[in-house]
């Protein structure tokens, strides 16, 4: 029995906010052929259970929930004619854009004109920052927490530290404290909190727990249930202080340390990586090294806000559409990009030179008053000031084509000053 | 007088905000810096007045292809009464089918605002 190959013009991986929108972007850039592939048995991604609000204040001007944003876009879809298959896994990507996908009961070929790769991103695990200790239960990654809670209806714990204040681990410490659990504290290892000052204010100030900086969890005890972490101060070398250990009995631990790009099929087809964002090299139309694959969102690199997920995700959308019908091939001229001082990274990593673009990137350190300046050689092509700048908050900003041709060079370079 | 730092909770932005109060009986502000918006002012003077907040949350669903709708405020209620507010989101059980925007409580805790949804759930196959 042979396994059937279908068609499609514009395949999306993954139906959360960077696949919804980069799958109407190339409907509406006039692709009638656009297929959205989702594992979940629902669109919507991660959204489903960011029940907080605060997303959509740049896209819509007003503050939703994720649900809310979510629906936004898949309300959209069935007007466009975009075709859904959810409770779908893609199980491998050739070069050649043929896919190897998964329903219940049945496996396929698809052949794409063009791939978005939309899968978002993971969460790094107890095992990623290899806490040492026992191994009861009660340890969750705050994701996790967060479906449970939101999406199950199933209480994850009565007593809780959080270890890592990114954003997921300060809105659950507000989330976990509202169902009635006592949140012990946040522990942060960085200096400073890598979460929104704002969630900083209104999910931890406003309910008086306390965030440790420079404090982080190194023993983990328990017989079956979790029973207490033992917590230290870090050095500068981010070493603990063993004399600072002090032990803190909690039956839960939540951890914020981090995402992964979830790129497993990226590889698969060859696609050269970033070591830094943990995602693809792309250029100024988010195509990567292979020539219709597309790359956008949190499988690119992990964003703060959704809304810039979607304004991404819309542009690699339209670019998909535009290789479909117009057969174009990567440009030949070539300008790359390059982090300089105080820039952690950035992001597209080479572009055409043929039109304008936003440069998307990260530092390394919290600062203030610093301006960020793109050079070419000695040629200035960029300098915006700005007031804070901070790891933890991506920056984006627009560099002209015609500011790029003046400065004229083959490499760029973006520094904080 | 007295110099009070506030961290603005409209906007992803965050401002830091730096009021200066005079400690009358009633507080006047007499100065702010730090906020980039007309919203970050509105908002400093409330928190300065009465804290307020927007809350989310889930009631239970039944006969729904899901088990839970996510919730929250359409109107922000003062931080003191949130505690008060979720126990009663917490007797609230709805029947599917369920629309974003759907009222599922009025006036929690006496508060001028309502618990809606902010999931459509639909019912049961």
């Amino acid at each position: 029995m042979s396994i059937k190959t279908i068609h499609r013009d514009v395949v999306v991986i993954g139906g959360g906010p960077a696949g919804l929108a980069a799958a109407i972007a190339a409907s509406e850039a006039g692709c009638k052929d656009v297929l959205l592939i989702e594992r979940d048995r629902i669109l919507g991604g991660i959204l489903n259970q960011c029940i907080h609000d605060g997303f959509g204040l740049h896209e819509f001007k007003e503050a939703l929930s994720g649900p809310e944003y979510a629906a936004r876009f898949i309300n959209r879809l069935p007007g466009l004619g975009i075709e859904v298959m959810t409770g779908t896994i893609v199980l491998s990507l050739s070069p050649e854009r043929i896919l190897e996908v998964s329903t219940r009961g049945a496996i396929q070929y698809i052949q794409a004109g063009a791939v978005v790769l939309a899968m978002g991103c993971r969460e790094r695990t107890r095992g990623a920052i290899s806490i040492p200790g026992q191994r009861p239960s009660g340890v969750y990654t705050a994701g996790a927490a967060q479906n449970f809670i939101n999406m199950e209806n199933i209480m994850v714990g009565k007593n809780v530290c959080i270890l890592g204040s990114g954003d997921i681990g300060l809105i659950m410490a507000r989330r976990m404290t509202l169902e009635g659990a006592h949140v012990e504290a946040v522990f942060e290892i960085l200096p400073y909190s890598s979460g929104l000052p704002r969630n900083i204010q209104q999910c931890l100030n406003d309910y008086n727990i306390p965030l440790f900086l420079n404090t982080t969890v190194t023993e983990i005890r328990g017989n079956g249930r979790l029973e207490g972490v033992k917590v230290a101060q870090v050095g500068k070398d981010r070493a603990p202080i063993p004399e600072t250990e002090r032990y803190i009995p909690c039956d839960t631990l939540l951890l914020s340390v981090g995402l992964i790009p979830e790129n497993e099929l990226t590889r698969d087809a060859g696609v050269a990586m970033d070591p830094i964002t943990g995602g693809a090299l792309v250029d100024d139309t988010f195509m990567t090294s292979v020539p219709g694959i597309f790359s956008c969102g949190n499988v690119l690199h992990v964003h703060d806000l959704a809304d810039w997920v979607s304004v991404e995700a819309r542009d690699a959308g339209r670019f998909a559409a535009a290789y479909v019908h117009e057969k174009r091939e990567a440009s030949r001229q070539r300008i790359t990009i390059k982090e300089g001082d105080g820039v952690r990274y950035v992001l597209p990593q080479s572009v055409s030179g043929e039109r304008d673009f936003i440069l998307s990137l990260r530092v390394t350190a919290p600062w203030r008053n610093r301006a960020v300046v793109v050079r070419s050689g000695d040629k200035k092509v960029r300098r915006k000031k700005i007031v804070r700048l901070h790891p933890a908050e991506m920056i984006r900003i627009n560099i002209g084509k015609d500011a790029l041709a003046a400065a004229g060079g083959s490499s760029l370079e973006v520094s904080v000053e | 007088m007295s110099t009070k730092e506030f961290t603005c909770v409209v906007c992803p932005n965050g401002c830091p905000i730096v009021v200066n109060i005079d400690d009358d009986e009633t507080p006047v502000i007499t100065h702010i810096e730090g906020s980039t918006c007309k919203k970050g002012e509105e908002w400093v003077h409330q928190e300065i007045e009465n804290p307020m907040r927007t809350i989310s949350s889930s009631v239970v669903v039944t006969g729904g292809d899901c088990i839970l709708a996510s919730v929250r405020t359409n109107r922000p209620i003062p931080l003191g009464r949130i505690m008060k507010v979720m126990e009663e989101i917490k007797q609230v059980t709805v029947i599917a089918p369920l629309a974003i925007g759907d009222v599922v409580l009025r006036n929690p805790a006496g508060c001028d605002t309502e618990i809606v949804a902010t999931r459509s759930v639909a019912k049961a196959q």
